[in-house]
């Protein structure tokens, strides 16, 4: 079948096999390897997008349901130049191998507009679907903590 | 940002900002155009023999390109860089349900994995070998041929007398410890891609912590010269020492040479990786340890056994460590460790951070609280009164010469208000819940040890645009030793870090250097790093004397992007200053190898490779426990981490190491267990093999106890491994203060409300 969508700004039309997971599809046919895949059924989060909007885990979702969507990979929540969740992240020492990185900036990008001023606690909860098995959490939780305040000062991105 | 990054301060890694906005590639990320896919068929039965094997459908299928089967494996077909008695393909027998006994390259990932299922294994089940007890049992079937049943090694290390000097001990503890096997899930698994040229040159890009030695077990497992493997090592998403030895490494190799010159990429999934991975190995470990009445260690006599799986992998590197940690970070006159490898239907066990060490650290530690209790001291004093101090011989009789900051770590701990606060913390605990403040002392060898030349060479280049390129060649799996090195570089070249590049290993553009592991890494490359930056500093100076006509190098001095005339402040751009270099003139290079003892104690010949160490970092970790007395919960509600690593280069980067390894050993105390049933794995995938996620663990304090390591870079040590040590005695010595005497780890809720009606085992 042949899927339109857009991908971190980009208007994208491809041939795609029915069965084909989007992972794949935005990584391979479409060369965007910010989606990592760490397992493959939904339990480590390195694969989050966001669709429309909304984070999902693009190793469980068929290229198919990508039709007619906004896709936004941690590639493009970065086009015009990193997002301050991203700046804080690699500053405050959130990365490390950096391989379930992607997925948890889309994350936290996410919930950091849904809750600006969040908790400690509530971070942790809202990353609850991302594995990490390098840092420990601790400075990825500081991190948005620490872009929460850089979004909410409005000191962050320059629009 | 500082304008140079100095050694000290507290700076972003140079590589953070690419990975975190996606644009870093790792080996995961490369799909050369023209690709082929390769896969391997696993067993599927933990112990066998192969009696036939039908691949007529998979080979008639379109779109697959080649099956190939142990008849066509040339060379040894043999891989291990030390004990090599893994096959790449199984021809005969199978030793574990994830031994690769197909091998199949297809155009697609969908007609790889008909093909893969079309394959007909026949194989007829032998008795399995499901643990430890099965093994050693006197008509136990045997895994390998060996005349010494299914032990892979057996080994004693003896100071002194210690059976003798038990019997005049005031006071014996005596308890029995087992740990499980761990994985190690780093979330990028197992994958590469690679490409046989023309020429019979085999390129590959893999994840991998050791690209020059993979050369070696590629080689020789497939009959290639190791000068005809080119391998490059892109970050890696994760190793831990699961990436540590050959994983899709041969199995590529030999799937690009049937490949007809294309690219092949494989990649393993979840469910591969933890199958046929390497993991922790399991341990038994019995100890008795004495003392004196008033808590003077005098003897410990231990039996450590280890499950090394199916293959010996370093097995018997991992036992040795295991032997030398055995009587902690303490002075202990005598010790008697004896220790067996012994092979298993088990999956595969190999390095892991804390490399055998992490297993003994829950034993040494459990049998120090016994003591504690049983002469009513307090356990901290316990421990104190007991560390290394510099100038100690420790455990297996090695001279402490090198930085010994264990008593400091602990003073640290004394001081935490968290301890200080213990009595009144455990007494403020809400109804339903038992709470406890446990402590472990720790310590983990730094380097391969004697016998094992640990070395490195460095290489960093003046480029045509006047910036520094530093030629990394020991694997960055996450640690940041190269940002690291990107911080040295500044250092001695005074530049700035928008004037650095750096390459990851290539083995034809980095030179020879040893694995990423055993927490050598930044130790090692660093001290080469030095040299090649100092010299590099030297030659600008000179060079430069003669363009600004002085006679003096001494006046000039690096400062970013330039070499300065400190006197007049005239300024030669090092843009300008290139281009009066020969292209072979814009390099150095330097080399380091670490220092090893020449103490070797008894018992200690029968390991030629990585024994005794020399140089240990230590930390004192403490964790506020809580336990749910209905559901045998565990949960840590706080944790700090007092760390001697040596000088500090960049607390960033060092508190990322203690955390994560603080975390993975969480894990290791409370969930991870590849639990398998005769030798059938049960926890197959990220769902029911459960490591921490961010909602499961409390925030890591981390603080430095900064001891001088005069042979290190800058005055450290590797702490890669010790932050891994600490969590599973350290949560086992709170439950042991509620009443519950763990001695089996992991601490699930089951074994939990076990021990709640005194059943430990
Ligand atoms: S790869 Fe999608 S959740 Fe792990
Ligand atoms: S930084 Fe390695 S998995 Fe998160």
């Amino acid at each position: 079948m042949i899927i339109s969508f857009v991908l971190d700004g980009e208007a994208r039309t491809l041939e795609v096999d029915g069965g084909a997971r989007a992972v794949d599809i935005l990584r391979e046919s479409c060369g965007v390897t910010a989606p990592k895949e760490g397992c493959g059924t939904g339990e480590c989060g390195a694969c989050t997008v966001l669709v429309d909007g909304v984070p999902r885990l693009s190793c469980l979702m068929l290229a198919a349901q990508l039709d007619g969507r906004a896709v936004i990979t941690a590639q493009g929540l970065a086009s015009d130049g990193p997002h301050p969740v991203q700046e804080a992240l690699a500053d405050l020492g959130g990365v490390q191998c950096g391989y379930c990185t992607p997925g948890i900036a889309v994350t936290a990008a996410e919930f950091l507009e849904r809750h600006p001023d969040p908790t400690r606690e509530e971070i942790r909860e809202a990353l609850s679907g991302n594995l990490c098995r390098c840092t420990g959490y601790h400075k990825i939780v500081d991190a948005v903590e620490d872009a929460a305040k850089r979004l909410g000062s409005g000191c962050g991105r320059d629009e | 940002m500082p304008s140079v990054q100095t050694i000290g301060s507290r700076s972003r890694r140079f590589d953070a900002m690419d990975k975190a906005c996606g644009r870093e590639r790792f080996a995961s990320d490369e799909y050369p155009e023209g690709m082929l896919w390769a896969g391997a068929l696993r067993a599927g039965v933990p112990h066998g023999v192969i009696r036939g094997m039908d691949t007529a459908r998979a080979k008639a299928m379109p779109g697959v390109v080649a099956v190939l089967t142990a008849e066509d494996v040339p060379g040894e077909n043999r891989q291990g860089f030390i004990h090599w008695d893994m096959p790449v393909l199984c021809g005969d027998k199978v030793r574990h349900a994830g031994d690769a006994v197909a091998l199949v390259v297809a155009e697609t990932r969908e007609v790889l994995s008909e093909a893969l299922a079309s394959i007909i294994l026949d194989i007829e089940s032998l008795p399995v070998v499901d643990g430890l007890d099965a093994a050693l049992a006197p008509d136990a079937p045997r895994v390998h041929d060996l005349e010494t049943g299914n032990i892979l090694k057996e080994a004693t290390l003896r100071k002194g007398d210690a059976c003798e000097a038990l019997t005049h001990c005031a006071v014996i503890v005596e308890e029995t410890f087992f740990t499980p096997q761990q994985a190690h899930c780093f979330l990028e698994t197992e994958n590469g891609t690679a490409r046989m040229d023309e020429d019979g040159t085999l390129h590959m890009t893999v994840s991998t912590q050791a690209p020059f030695r993979d050369r070696f077990e590629i080689g020789r497992a497939l009959g290639l010269p190791p000068n005809r493997l080119h391998l490059t090592a892109p970050y890696l998403g994760g190793g831990f020492g699961g990436k540590d030895g050959a994983t899709v490494q041969c199995l590529l190799a030999l799937a690009a040479m049937h490949a007809g010159g294309r690219p092949v990429k494989m990649w393993w999934s979840r469910e591969e990786s933890l199958l046929a991975g390497y993991k922790r190995h399991a341990a038994r470990m019995h100890f008795r340890l004495g003392a004196e009445a008033d808590g003077t260690l005098t003897a410990l006599v231990c039996d450590l056994d280890y499950d090394t799986g199916a293959y010996a992998h370093l097995g018997v590197e991992i036992m040795a460590l295991g032997l030398e940690h055995a009587s902690g970070p303490y002075r202990v006159e005598h010790l008697e460790a004896n220790g067996r490898c012994v092979y298993t239907n088990n999956p595969v066990a190999g390095a892991f951070r804390g490399f055998g060490v992490a297993q003994v650290c829950f034993a040494f530690e459990g049998v120090m609280d016994r003591l504690a209790a049983k002469l009513d001291m307090d356990p901290l004093e316990l421990r104190a009164k007991n560390a290394l101090r510099p100038g100690d011989r420790n455990g297996v009789g090695v001279g402490m010469i090198s930085s010994t900051g264990m008593k400091e770590c602990l003073a640290g701990l004394r001081g935490h208000p968290f301890w200080q606060s213990r009595d009144q913390w455990v007494r403020e605990a809400p109804p339903l819940t038992r709470r406890g403040v446990g402590i472990a002392a720790v310590h983990n060898g730094m380097g391969y040890g004697r016998g094992l030349a640990d070395s490195a060479v460095a290489k960093v280049r003046l480029t045509e645009e006047g910036r520094f390129r530093v030629y990394n060649s020991v694997s960055d799996m996450g640690q940041g030793n190269s940002p690291t090195f990107v911080q040295m570089a500044c250092e001695i070249l005074q530049q700035d870090e928008s004037l650095m590049e750096l390459v990851q290993p290539d083995t034809e553009r980095s030179h020879p250097s040893g694995s990423s592991s055993a927490g050598r890494t930044t130790y090692t490359y660093g001290n080469a790093l030095i040299k090649a930056c100092e010299a590099m500093r030297d030659k600008l100076l000179h060079r430069a004397a003669m363009v600004l006509m002085v006679d003096d190098a001494s006046v000039l001095e690096l400062v970013p992007g330039a070499v300065r005339h400190a006197v007049t402040g005239q300024e030669l751009p090092l843009a300008a200053l290139v281009g009066m270099l020969h292209p072979d003139d814009r390099f150095c290079i330097g080399e380091a190898m670490m220092p090893v003892t020449q103490d070797v104690p008894e018992g200690g010949e029968a390991f030629r490779l990585g024994f005794p160490h020399l140089i240990f970092p230590y930390a004192a970790h403490l964790a506020r426990v809580e336990v749910d007395e209905l559901t045998g919960n565990v949960s840590v509600s706080d944790y700090v981490a007092f760390t001697d690593g040596g000088r500090v280069l960049n607390p960033q980067n060092f508190e990322q190491q203690v955390q994560g390894a603080v975390a993975q050993g969480l894990g290791y105390a409370l969930w991870e267990d590849c639990f398998a049933e005769g030798g059938r794995l049960l926890t197959t995938d990220l769902s029911n093999y459960v490591i921490p996620g961010a909602g499961d663990l409390p925030d890591i304090e981390s603080h430095a106890v900064e001891t001088e390591e005069q042979s290190g870079p800058f005055g450290m040590k590797g702490i890669g491994e010790v932050g891994m040590n600490g969590p599973l005695p350290a949560v086992a010595s709170a439950l042991l203060r509620m009443g519950l005497p763990m001695t089996r780890a992991p601490f699930t809720p089951e074994r939990i409300l076990a021990a709640f009606d005194g059943d430990n085992s």
